[in-house]
């Protein structure tokens, strides 16, 4: 066994937390440069000019891009020959996310509960999400969400004699009913198949790929494709001002279901899709 | 296009020159104010009461920023999502307000709204906080201090981007946007 400092992990955290809101991806930034050059829309172009010029002063001045810092993430994949030491595991992420949101001057965007509505006034508790898998690392990835895309987020339970089609016209519905609102240009991520809760965190995972890398298996990947371009046919376009560019990818991930089940799942992210990565 | 240049207080002539689709420059004063703020102010509407401040002819901005760094006039200060002050922005409207900025479709009764106030909702661009930040020049509360983030502030702005998205005529840039580029 390797024991591993729970501090680690909160120093890690609290890192990771200005991290993704100071630095956009560079993937991102490349989608941007190509909608500048490629988009047809005049309004639109404006727009990702706007994004990119957004992204370099966050990045030189080291503030958030968006004042929407989002809900802490955090997906953790613990090696199961790792000993956790020094204290409590999920107060450790907690503590990270308070002296991160703090001391890197992100908004405090979390209410305890959710009718009285009462700031908790340090960001916390964050979203943990554990995955034990062999090995003797931590790895942590953290992907602030912002609230106004993760509002147009939908999860259906569709019937398997629906098939791909089903799939497809589930998805493409969704970012079309969500128009304007998530701050377009978008990222789709899609959970396909699993349990109705499992394919809510297979279409949140699926945000964390890089921005165009494809699904492995070649006819789903054929299907991101099929989807995006069905998504950017919509003519929402960036800001929803009308444009070619709506969506700037689509991450689809699968995992086997019930015989009876076809369950589908959409997570909207807005442009400022954030996310920072540690092995420890 | 060149954007147009406007500062408030805007006339009822000034707003109906503007057309859904146009890019604005705004430099002058503007005021803060989202949820918690609206329904305060549509209250004192329904008691007949004064404001704190007086908004006629101005511009609202629904944004609730980050914590200013040291040195900072304010953090980063993109638009929120307009929908949540749709069933108070009718009733400011009439008040005298003359423009909004935020981000995201309005319902039917508040496009409306702005035809019949001659009043018009800009968009400022979603998600570029950091950018919209070095726009203002100037940031003070002048009214419900104690709403904290959500308090009425009185900013001061220079070359402030925004696009019409509702005009006093009755276009909306998302639907004509949207239909312009569409492919079946």
């Amino acid at each position: 066994m390797r024991e591993v400092d729970v501090k680690l992990i909160t120093d890690a955290v609290a890192e990771m937390s200005k991290e993704a809101n100071y630095f956009l991806g560079d993937d991102v930034v490349q989608a941007f440069e190509k909608g500048l050059k490629e988009e047809e829309s005049p309004v639109g172009k404006e727009m990702f000019s706007q994004l990119l010029e957004n992204a370099r002063i966050a990045r030189e001045e080291e503030v958030p891009m968006c004042q929407d810092t989002g809900f802490a993430v955090l997906f953790v994949e613990l090696g199961q020959d790792v000993k956790l030491v020094g204290g409590d595991f999920n107060e450790a992420i907690n503590e990270g996310v308070r002296r991160g949101y703090t001391d890197g001057f992100l908004r405090k965007s979390i209410v305890s509960d959710p009718l009285e509505r009462a700031n908790t006034k340090d960001n916390t508790p964050a979203i943990i999400h554990v995955e034990i898998v062999p090995g003797d690392q931590i790895k942590l990835t953290l992907a602030p969400k912002g609230g106004g895309s993760e509002n147009m987020s939908a999860v259906g339970m569709l019937k398997p004699a629906q098939g791909a089609k089903g799939l497809v016209d589930f998805v493409v519905d969704t970012v079309s009913k969500a128009g304007p609102n998530p701050c377009p240009p978008v990222v789709v991520g899609v959970g396909f198949g699993g349990t109705f809760e499992k394919v809510a965190y297979l279409a949140k995972k699926a945000l964390l790929r890089p921005l165009g890398e494809p699904n492995p298996d070649p006819f789903y990947a054929d299907l991101e494709k099929e989807m995006l371009e069905k998504i950017n046919n919509l003519g929402i376009g960036p800001q929803g001002y009308g444009g070619r560019f709506t969506a700037l990818g689509v991450q689809l991930e699968v995992f086997p279901c019930h015989i009876a089940s076809m369950p589908a799942a959409v997570n909207i992210n807005c442009h400022a899709s954030r996310h920072k990565e540690r092995v420890i | 296009m060149e954007p147009k240049r406007i500062s408030a207080p805007l006339t009822d002539e000034m707003i109906m020159e503007l057309k859904a689709g146009d890019n604005l420059l705004i430099s002058g004063v503007i005021y803060t104010g989202r949820d918690a703020a609206h329904k305060k102010l549509v209250e004192l509407l329904e008691k007949g009461e004064e404001w704190p401040v007086d908004l006629k002819g101005q511009i609202i901005y629904y944004v609730g920023p980050t914590p200013a760094k040291p040195g900072q006039v304010i953090g980063s200060a993109g638009p929120t999502t307009s929908g949540r002050m749709d069933s108070y922005t009718p009733a400011v409207l009439k008040y005298g307000i003359k423009a909004v900025i935020g981000k995201g479709a309005r319902d039917e009764s508040t496009r409306k709204a702005f035809q019949e106030y001659k009043g018009v909702y800009l968009g400022a661009t979603g998600g570029a906080g950091a950018l919209l930040a070095k726009r203002i020049k100037d940031a003070e509360v002048v009214a419900y201090e104690e709403l904290g983030p959500e308090a009425i502030r009185k900013l001061v702005v220079e070359d402030f981007p925004v696009t019409v998205i509702n005009d006093a005529h009755g276009n909306d840039l998302y639907a004509e946007g949207r239909k312009q580029y569409a492919k079946a």
